[in-house]
């Protein structure tokens, strides 16, 4: 069963890259020697998705080898940089958008416009804004995710709640759960980001796209009523007891449990999430998805999708191998099959591909194709540039677990804004 | 007269040709320290000089250095919170950290006896030393977790409530050097061991005899006798106080918004984390903690010196 799965997969990988052989020999003939992959795909689902790709790209250039390297997720964000640096290898995962700005500027990821003005390419377009600086693209997306509440369907409906569309509704659910004995968001701050995405919804709510991006960009100051505002809302939360207690403690796997063993109802999270939740026991009938509620209903819905990418490191020994399996990853087949409901469960970055009949991913889908007219986040990690995103998330968690240290917080936070756009 | 003179140019010709061996008895120690201070020389000092040097810059690690002179060290001693409160923890390392040192000293006192099956409680309390840091950090985050963990079922048989040590702000630093005094005590207990087989049984015999026992016997005559191992443990508990830094990284990460940083780890935060790419302040931190360091490692080889020139 499993030959024939792979076998027909392969087939088909066959197929989409007839396509592109052609331009293979442009660049030289069979691709050989060695590719050297460094990939952080290490949690369970995504590895998988990242070995099979490996196993498979190796096995259509029978002159290549390919060597892949996982590096674990967390610890990949610290040590890309010796990666890049010292004996870099040829393609590496990484981030869109600001995130990428210092291995740009440093000149360690390899330009690839070239491969952008492929035909094939076009497919892609959506995605082009986020992998341009100054004019050129720097990687290839294979995948985004939505952000949103994944709440506890069964739960519900037991409470007679349905999903909420506004920020009214949003508290009144909260209270009736809150009065059931149990916590409204799992939530866990140890390592920060998530913290991260709660301000990215609740600011881009209150005070709409352009403002959050503005602020962003170091263009508003932290101290600014309409960022006292945001925090105002968001406390209205923190005051009924809405969080888990002890959240600072936990990863956010470690808050996991408190959403399967039904403590918490929901939790903000991406859409990588429904793979941990549907291994911890939930199924369909007891998950679902709603888009974070409108809080000012005079701005338009903005939505975090963070966009994850391949490069090639300038310092590369294996180019055209590297250009190779970077078509390869964004063409349509390998995009449907790579974000399907059975594999990384997220949104395929081409346009051709097809979007898995998987409930959540249509969900995600629908949602911003349709309904994120404000705009796209790609997360406060990867909007705010690194020092202000650091120091942005340790406020955030303090605020979290002391509300009434906002003054303190928002003074320090706007200390760092001055000092870091000046 | 002849033939010492041909003997003489003999002897010059076979010199000129051994210069080495004319030297020999200068030359052989160098040579022998040559790899030595290579290796010293290239991953000791001159990094030391680079680190000086790139704190005087802005620069992300990656593309050009900016000059911009004092600039780092004034934000650093001026204003920045975060020093502070990194500054202050590693005062408090340093003080409780030395517990390590009595504590090992007890536990070596009590097993320096010979009963059946010693070697293995002595080895089973040396145990956590040969743990690695972050085996030690995971135990005890587990055993510190606010709901499951062993130290709240703890309390809650003597009806005390549940703590969050570790997300706690006021609580989380002393939570980790808790932690580090195990595998830590379990270092200096073998310190003293090692200090205890080299007392003099004749003094202690002698000293029984003048009817010293209990604390007077520990205080005038084993003491006295395990100064050097006093003296080792000390280096390296400070030493160890000043670069903690894997428990941190592993139980806290630094936080509860920030509370648990010390220097080494907001070093490592500014300029080689996730969002750090401050070489320059980074190594601003560096040097601040070098010359911290300094002083206390100052302090003992001088100490360490006029010793060796007393007992000469």
């Amino acid at each position: 069963m499993n030959r024939t799965l792979k076998a027909s997969v392969l087939g088909l990988a066959a197929a989409g890259l007839m396509t592109s052989s052609a331009l293979a020999h442009e660049h030289g003939g069979a691709l050989e020697g060695t590719l050297r992959i460094i990939s952080d795909m290490s949690n369970p689902a995504p590895r998988a998705v990242m070995e099979s790709l490996a196993a498979e790209f190796d096995e259509m250039h029978p002159d290549l080898t390919v060597e892949l390297e996982i590096v674990d997720r967390e610890a990949w964000k610290t040590q890309i940089r010796n990666a890049l640096s010292a004996n870099p290898p040829d393609v590496v995962n990484w981030y869109a958008a600001n995130r990428m700005l210092p291995y740009v500027e440093a000149g360690l990821f390899m330009d690839v416009s070239e491969l952008w003005d492929e035909p094939e390419f076009a497919s892609l377009a959506s995605t082009e804004g986020a992998m341009t600086i100054d004019g050129k693209q720097w990687g290839v997306p294979y995948t985004y995710y939505q952000w949103g509440v994944y709440y506890r369907e069964d739960i519900f409906n037991e409470l007679g709640l349905s999903e909420p569309a506004t920020w009214e509704e949003e508290i009144a659910n909260c209270q009736a759960i809150i009065d059931s004995g149990r916590k409204c968001y799992t939530i866990g701050t140890k390592f920060l980001w998530t913290a991260g995405g709660w301000f990215d919804y609740i600011n881009s709510r209150t005070n709409g796209y352009d403002f959050h991006i503005a602020l962003a960009r170091g263009e508003i100051e932290w101290t600014d009523e309409r960022v006292r505002q945001t925090f105002a809302n968001w406390r209205q939360l923190i005051d009924m007891g809405a969080f888990i207690d002890d959240h600072q403690t936990y990863s956010w796997q470690e808050a996991l449990p408190f959403i399967l063993d039904g403590e918490a109802t929901a939790y903000l999270m991406g859409n990588f999430a429904v793979a941990a939740m549907r291994d911890g026991g939930l199924d369909d009938s007891m998950l679902d998805f709603y888009q974070f509620p409108a809080i000012n209903p005079d701005v338009d819905f903005a939505e975090d999708a963070p966009t994850d990418t391949f490069h090639i490191a300038s310092g590369a020994q294996n180019v055209p191998a590297a250009k190779e399996f970077l078509r390869f990853v964004v063409s349509p087949d390998v995009q449907t099959r790579i974000n399907g409901g059975d594999a990384l469960g997220q949104l395929p970055v081409n346009s051709e591909a097809s979007v898995s009949d998987d409930e959540f991913i249509q969900q995600g889908f629908e949602m911003l194709s349709n309904n994120a007219g404000g705009g796209i986040m790609q997360f406060f990690d990867r909007d705010f540039p690194a020092e202000m995103a650091s120091v942005g998330m340790e406020g955030l968690q303090e605020f979290m677990v002391f509300p009434d240290n906002l003054d303190d917080i928002l003074e320090r936070l706007e200390d760092a804004r001055q000092r870091i756009y000046e | 007269m002849a033939t010492s003179a041909t003997g003489h140019t003999g002897h010059g010709g076979r010199a000129r040709a051994g210069w080495y061996k004319r030297n020999e008895i200068a030359l052989t120690p160098w040579l022998f320290l040559i790899p030595g201070i290579l290796f010293f020389a290239v991953y000791v000092i001159i990094p030391i000089f680079q680190s000086v040097w790139i704190s005087f810059h802005e620069w992300d690690g990656l593309g050009a250095k900016e000059w911009v002179g004092t600039a780092n060290y004034e934000r650093l001693l001026t204003d920045d919170r975060k020093f502070d409160v990194s500054f202050w923890n590693n005062i408090r390392w340093l003080f409780l950290y030395l517990l390590a040192i009595p504590a090992g000293l007890f536990i070596a006192l009590f097993l320096n006896q010979t009963v059946f099956g010693i070697r293995l409680y002595k080895s089973l309390f040396f145990f956590p030393f040969v743990l690695s840091q972050v085996v030690v950090g995971l135990v005890f985050s587990w055993f510190y977790l606010p709901r499951e963990g062993l130290l709240n079922a703890l309390l809650a048989v003597f009806g005390l409530g549940p703590v969050n040590i570790l997300g706690d702000p006021n609580l989380a630093t002393y939570g980790i050097i808790a932690a580090s005094l195990w595998p830590q005590t379990a270092y200096c207990m073998i310190l003293y061991l090692t200090g205890l087989n080299a007392v003099d049984p004749e003094q202690v015999e002698a000293a029984r005899l003048d009817g010293a026992k209990g604390w007077k016997m520990l205080w005038y005559v084993i003491l006295p006798q395990l100064k050097p191992a006093t003296f080792i443990a000390f280096v390296v508990t400070i030493i160890g106080a000043l670069r903690s830094f894997d428990l941190i990284s592993v139980m806290t990460n630094g936080g509860p918004f920030g509370s648990t940083r010390v220097l080494s780890f907001y070093m490592f935060e500014e300029s080689l984390s996730e969002f750090g790419f401050r070489m320059g302040y980074g190594a601003a931190i560096a040097v601040v903690l070098f010359f911290i360091m300094l002083g206390f490692i100052a302090y003992f080889l001088w100490s360490m010196w006029r010793e060796e020139k007393g007992a000469r």
